[in-house]
C-alpha cells in the first residue's frame, strides 16, 4: 500500500496543486515563472481564439460521438445474442477493430476515407451518393472521426452483452405470453434492466471524449500532410480547428508555445469537468463498482 | 400472436428445419417455423453487414499494403501484383526495427513493474478492512479517469528539467514501479470474485499475509492478472501521447505508435508501404488477442458490469 501512496503523491497530488500553482505564474521553461494572478485565467477565457472552438468541439463529441458509440454498441450487442450460427467467429470480427491501436486505426481511415484515392468514396461514387472530402473538410472531419470511434465498439459490444445475458429470462417469458411485441419487450424489460450499463458507457463515454487526443492529431497531422517528426511546426485541429480538442490545446499551448501558465488553465478546465463526471459515476454506480462489504 | 411465439422456447437453438415430421405438423407450428426461419435469415443477415462494416477496413488495407507504389494512388481495390517486398522495404526503413525495440521495452518492462506493483494495492482494497480504505478506492477512481493531460505539464518539468530524462521512455517507465490506478482496479473488481473464506482460512492456519497473497490469492487470480498484463500491454504500446512528450526530440526513443505517423510523413504518397507499416502495427496486437481472448472479454467485462 504504502509505495503506493509515494507513486500516488508523486502522479496525482503534486502535480494536480502544481498545476494549480501555474496557472496563476507566466512560465516559459526557461526563465524564472513570475507570479501573474489570474492573467492566465482571463487571457484563455477572453482572448485565446483557440479555447472556444476546442471546447465546443470537445463537446461535440462528447454528445454525438458518445451516442452513436452507445446506440451502435447496443445494437451490436443485442445483435450478437441473437446470432445463433458461428456466435464465436461474429463476436471476435465485431470486437476485433477496439484492439487496432490508434495511431494505425487513425491511419487506416484516413486512407480509407481519403477523397483522392480511398475506396470508401470510391465505393460511394460507384452507387451515386456524392463522397464528402471527410478528414480535409471541417464539417466532415467530426464525422469521420465518429465512424472510426463506432468502428471500435467492441468494448461496449462486450459489456452490453454480458448486461443482456444477465436479464432474468422469466420477464421476456412473462412477456411473451401477455403478447408483448418485440418493441414493448425491450423497451420494459431489456431497456430498465441494463440501465445501470448504458448509464456506466455514457459516463465513462463522456470522460474518454474529455481526454480524446490521439485520433485527432494523427488524423490532422496525416490529412495536412505535414511532415511528422521533431522540428515540425504543426498546428492541430486541421481542417479549420475542426477537430481541436481541450487535451490538444494543453498540449499545444505548453509544449509547441510553451506557455506553461496558459496550458495549465485549460488542464484545469479538463479536470473539473472529468472529476464531475467521476463523481456523477460514483454516485449512480456506487453499487456496481462494488464496496466489498 | 402468443401461440406463434411460444415454440421459440421449445426449439432453442432458433435454427430452421430442426426436429419434428414436417408433415405432422399443425399448421401453427409450421407458422412458428417459418417465422423461426425468418427470423434466423435476419438476424444473420444483419451480422453479415455488421461484419463487413468491422473487417472490410482492415482487408482494404491490407490489400493496398501489397500494391505498387503507383497503383496506391489510384482508386484500385485490389492489388495488379502482389508486392510483397514492400514489408521488406518497411523493415530496411531506418527506425523501424529500433522503433519496435523500444516499444517492447516500453511495453514489456512496463507491464512487469505495473502488475507486480499493483497486485499488493488491489490486494489489501480488496480484502482489507483499514480506515480510509473507501477514500484509497474514491482516490484510485479519479486517478484512473483523470486525463494525463490535466498533469502533464508538472510531470514533464520535473522529468525533463530536474531529472534531465528528455529524450527517453524511462519518465514513462519508472513511475509504473509504483502501481498504476487502472491496474489496481480491474484487479480488485478480479479479487473481489475470491471468496473471503480462502484467506480467513488461510489466516487461521497461521499463514502470514505475504504468504496468503503469494501461496492462496496470487494461483486463484491468475486469469485477472492476465487480463491486466494484457491491457496494460496495450496501453503502452498503443501509447502516442507519452512517446510524443518525453521522447519527439530523440527518434533513437521512439515507440512504433508514435514513429508510425512519422512514417507517413517520411513516405508522404507511398500509401502502399504506409499501410504495409500499419499492418505491422496492427498484428502483434491481432495475434496476441487470438491466444488471449478470454483474457480480454474477462477484463473488459470486470471493468463494466461486475462488482
Amino acid at each position: 500500500m504504502s509505495p503506493w501512496l509515494i507513486g500516488f503523491g508523486f502522479s496525482f497530488g503534486y502535480p494536480i496543486v502544481s498545476t494549480l500553482y501555474f496557472s496563476f505564474m507566466r512560465y516559459d521553461g526557461l526563465n524564472p515563472p513570475t507570479w501573474r494572478g489570474l492573467e492566465n485565467w482571463t487571457y484563455v477565457f477572453a482572448d485565446l481564439p483557440k479555447f472556444w472552438p476546442a471546447m465546443q468541439n470537445t463537446l461535440w463529441l462528447a454528445v454525438v460521438m458518445v451516442s452513436c458509440r452507445v446506440v451502435f454498441g447496443l445494437g451490436v450487442g443485442l445483435l450478437i445474442t441473437r446470432i445463433k450460427t458461428g456466435a464465436g467467429v461474429f463476436r471476435t470480427l465485431f470486437y476485433l477493430p477496439y484492439l487496432a491501436p490508434p495511431v494505425a486505426a487513425t491511419l487506416a481511415f484516413v486512407f480509407l476515407l481519403n477523397p483522392g484515392t480511398g475506396p470508401v468514396n470510391s465505393l460511394l461514387e460507384a452507387v451515386g451518393i456524392p463522397a464528402p472530402s471527410w478528414f480535409n473538410d471541417a464539417d466532415w472531419a467530426k464525422p469521420a472521426l465518429t465512424v472510426l470511434a463506432v468502428w471500435g465498439v467492441g468494448d461496449l459490444m462486450v459489456i452490453f452483452m454480458a448486461a443482456l445475458l444477465d436479464v432474468p429470462k422469466e420477464q421476456y417469458e412473462a412477456a411473451e405470453l401477455d403478447g408483448a411485441s418485440p418493441w414493448q419487450r425491450f423497451r420494459y424489460i431489456t431497456l430498465p434492466n441494463i440501465s445501470p450499463i448504458v448509464l456506466f458507457a455514457v459516463v465513462t463515454g463522456i470522460i474518454g471524449a474529455m481526454q480524446y487526443y490521439t485520433q485527432p492529431i494523427v488524423a490532422a497531422k496525416v490529412a495536412s500532410g505535414v511532415m511528422g517528426g521533431s522540428g515540425q511546426s504543426f498546428q492541430p485541429g486541421y481542417p479549420d480547428d475542426s477537430t481541436l480538442t481541450l487535451p490538444q490545446l494543453v498540449y499545444s499551448l505548453g509544449f509547441s508555445q510553451f506557455n506553461y501558465g496558459a496550458a495549465c488553465v485549460v488542464a484545469l478546465v479538463l479536470f473539473a469537468f472529468s472529476m464531475a463526471f467521476t463523481a456523477l459515476l460514483m454516485r449512480r454506480r456506487g453499487g456496481l463498482i462494488g464496496s466489498g462489504d | 400472436m402468443t401461440t406463434a411465439t411460444l415454440p421459440d422456447r421449445t426449439d432453442p437453438s432458433g435454427l430452421p428445419g430442426r426436429p419434428g415430421r414436417p408433415g405432422t405438423a399443425s399448421p401453427a407450428l409450421r407458422r412458428a417455423r417459418r417465422r423461426a426461419l425468418l427470423h434466423w435469415i435476419a438476424v444473420h443477415s444483419l451480422g453479415i453487414a455488421a461484419a463487413l462494416f468491422f473487417v472490410l477496413p482492415f482487408v482494404f488495407v491490407f490489400l493496398t499494403s501489397l500494391m505498387s507504389d503507383d497503383q496506391a494512388l489510384t482508386r484500385d481495390l485490389t492489388p495488379n501484383s502482389w508486392h510483397w517486398d514492400n514489408y521488406l522495404k518497411v523493415l530496411d526503413t531506418p527506425g523501424f526495427l529500433t522503433w519496435w525495440k523500444n516499444s517492447l521495452l516500453y511495453a514489456g518492462l512496463g507491464t512487469v513493474l505495473v502488475v507486480v506493483s499493483s497486485i499488493p494495492v488491489a490486494y489489501a482494497l480488496a480484502k482489507f478492512r483499514f480506515r480510509g480504505r473507501h477514500l484509497s478506492l474514491l482516490l484510485v477512481i479519479s486517478m484512473m479517469m483523470l486525463p494525463p493531460q490535466v498533469v502533464i505539464i508538472p510531470m514533464y518539468l520535473f522529468w525533463a528539467k530536474q531529472m534531465d530524462l528528455s529524450g527517453t521512455l524511462w519518465p514513462l517507465i519508472i513511475p509504473m514501479a509504483f502501481g498504476d490506478a487502472f491496474a489496481i482496479f480491474l484487479l480488485r473488481q478480479f479479487l473481489l470474485t475470491i471468496p473471503d473464506e480462502y484467506v480467513e482460512a488461510a489466516r487461521i492456519d497461521g499463514c502470514g499475509e505475504f504468504r496468503t497473497l503469494i501461496r492462496i490469492v496470487l494461483p486463484m487470480a491468475k486469469p485477472g492478472i492476465a487480463a491486466v498484463a494484457l491491457f496494460q500491454f496495450f496501453y503502452s504500446w498503443n501509447d502516442y501521447f507519452g512517446p510524443q512528450i518525453y521522447a519527439s526530440e530523440n527518434p533513437g526513443a521512439w515507440t512504433l505508435s508514435y514513429g508510425l505517423e512519422s512514417f507517413k510523413g517520411a513516405h508522404h504518397t507511398d500509401w502502399n508501404l504506409t499501410m504495409a507499416a500499419t499492418v505491422l502495427v496492427m498484428a502483434p496486437v491481432i495475434l496476441v488477442f487470438f491466444f488471449a481472448q478470454k483474457a480480454f472479454v474477462e477484463g473488459v467485462t470486470l471493468t463494466g458490469v461486475k462488482g
